[in-house]
């Protein structure tokens, strides 16, 4: 049971003074454009310049070198990056049965990336983020360019992914609908403040 | 050997000149846009090697360590900043420069000191009728290379930034995440002086070699002062790049390995 927890995290644009997802439950984040979601999550993987105490349970995140506090907690971006020509080196391990999950065969494994739809993408940069087995999620907009049966499979294994790790996820989310369908909590961020 | 030179004047290097002057008609007349950086740069080569004849008859004549030092120091920070101003997204502050020279001293430098002192062994070992050219040509090829290097890997990184940051977010190391991109700068550095040594003396004739068969030296020993160059030229470059693009790989990441491209312009 791991909880993810953020004291006084400062950079700029962005304060939060105090923020605690317990492992196991999902936190959705919202607020207008411009607001700081992005600058959060990204300062909580350490991939820019901050300061403030984020822990992992027992872990303090600067106990850590950096690559092994982001493998255990991993920000997925909106618009996923790749850098091989086929999907398959991207990791070491596609698990069968989350691929079938989001609607995939195993074949997609040998697709060029350049071919993928850009909702295949975002889908595969998920799975590409559960095969390295992380400890907490930071997912910023996961379902935007999903359609409604695809996000709808999306939340499901999210949601039984965080169950059955009791990993601890902070979603970024505009539909408010979702907010309520996967949320355990939600917090608004306006000006790079909590709300 | 001199005795066979036939001497160049003022009226010789006037007819080479006007051919470039009738180049430069033409790209005026085609509107081609390039006949005044044809003549400024030919203008800087001729003031250039002018100004270098006299400082070298001038060292010839005194030897003096103190004015070779001085030389040296002055082609490696010419040198520095040629390297520092063909790069299109350079490191930002000291680094940028000092990377780039640093490189420099470290490849061409020692090599030119090692060459006198352990290949050449002229007496003094400083003697600049060996020393300068020797530094001159290595500095030369050198900067090409580690410039296309480091150009390389400022431009590559900018551009495949999404794609760093993916291999970081995923919980890679900053070398495991640049090394595609440093390998890439590296074979662009390499390139050029990999080509020259393959094409030397078949499609080429190295203007090293030339000038000493000119100037009346023994084709012969011309060859072989010509694959002591290339092989100082190749280790000198590899050398450069390697030690360019660790420097600045380096210090495109902070110490917990984010990818830093504030430090780039």
């Amino acid at each position: 049971m791991a909880e993810l927890w953020i004291e006084r995290l400062e950079r700029p644009g962005l304060y939060v003074t105090d923020l605690r997802v317990p492992g196991g439950h999902t936190h959705c984040l919202h607020g207008p454009s411009g607001s700081g979601k992005t600058l959060l999550l990204r300062a909580i993987a350490d991939l820019d310049p901050n300061e403030g105490r984020v822990r992992l349970g027992d872990l303090v995140r600067e106990q850590l070198p950096a690559p092994q506090w982001r493998r255990r907690v991993i920000y997925v971006p909106p618009e996923s990056h790749w850098w091989a020509e086929t999907v398959r080196p991207h990791a070491a391990h596609w698990a069968d049965d989350r691929l079938a999950a989001l609607g995939f065969e195993r074949d997609v494994l040998d697709w060029s990336v350049r071919r993928l739809s850009t909702g295949e993408r975002q889908r595969l940069a998920v799975l590409r983020a559960l095969a390295r087995d992380p400890e907490a999620l930071l997912l910023d907009e996961p379902t935007a360019n999903l359609d409604p049966g695809n996000t709808e499979q999306m939340e499901k294994l999210l949601r039984d992914f965080a169950r059955e790790r009791q990993a601890p996820l902070l979603w970024v989310s505009h539909d408010p609908a979702q907010r309520v369908r996967v949320g355990d909590a939600e917090h608004r961020l306006v000006g790079g403040r909590l709300q | 050997m001199s005795g066979q030179v036939i001497p160049l004047g003022g009226f010789e290097l006037g007819l080479a000149a006007s051919l470039l002057l009738l180049a430069g008609a033409l790209s005026w007349r085609l509107h081609m846009g390039v006949e005044r950086r044809l003549l400024v740069a030919a203008a800087r080569a001729a003031i250039q090697l002018s100004l270098l004849g006299l400082v070298l008859q001038q060292l010839f004549q005194t030897l003096s360590p103190w004015l070779i030092a001085a030389v040296t120091g002055f082609m490696l920070a010419v040198a520095g900043y040629e390297v520092w101003s063909r790069q299109s997204r350079r490191l930002k502050g000291w680094w940028g420069y000092g990377t780039g020279t640093l490189s420099m001293l470290l490849s061409s430098v020692s090599i030119a000191l090692i060459t006198v002192q352990v290949i050449l062994q002229p007496e003094p070992w400083f003697h600049p009728q060996y020393l300068i050219p020797l530094l001159g040509m290595l500095l030369g090829n050198t900067m090409t290379g580690i410039a296309v290097a480091m150009d390389t890997l400022g431009r590559e990184t900018w551009n495949r930034q999404g794609e760093i940051e993916a291999r970081l977010m995923l919980g890679e190391g900053a070398t495991e995440a640049i090394d595609d991109i440093r390998r890439a700068a590296l074979r662009a550095g390499l390139i050029p002086i990999l080509n020259s040594m393959a094409a030397a003396g078949v499609v080429s004739l190295p203007g090293m070699m030339t000038g000493q068969i000119l100037a009346g030296g023994d084709p012969l020993q011309a060859a072989r002062y010509q694959i002591l160059i290339l092989f100082l030229i190749a280790a000198g470059t590899a050398l450069g790049a390697a030690s360019a693009v660790l420097i600045a790989s380096h210090r495109l990441f902070d110490g917990r390995e984010r990818l830093r491209l504030d430090r780039l312009s």
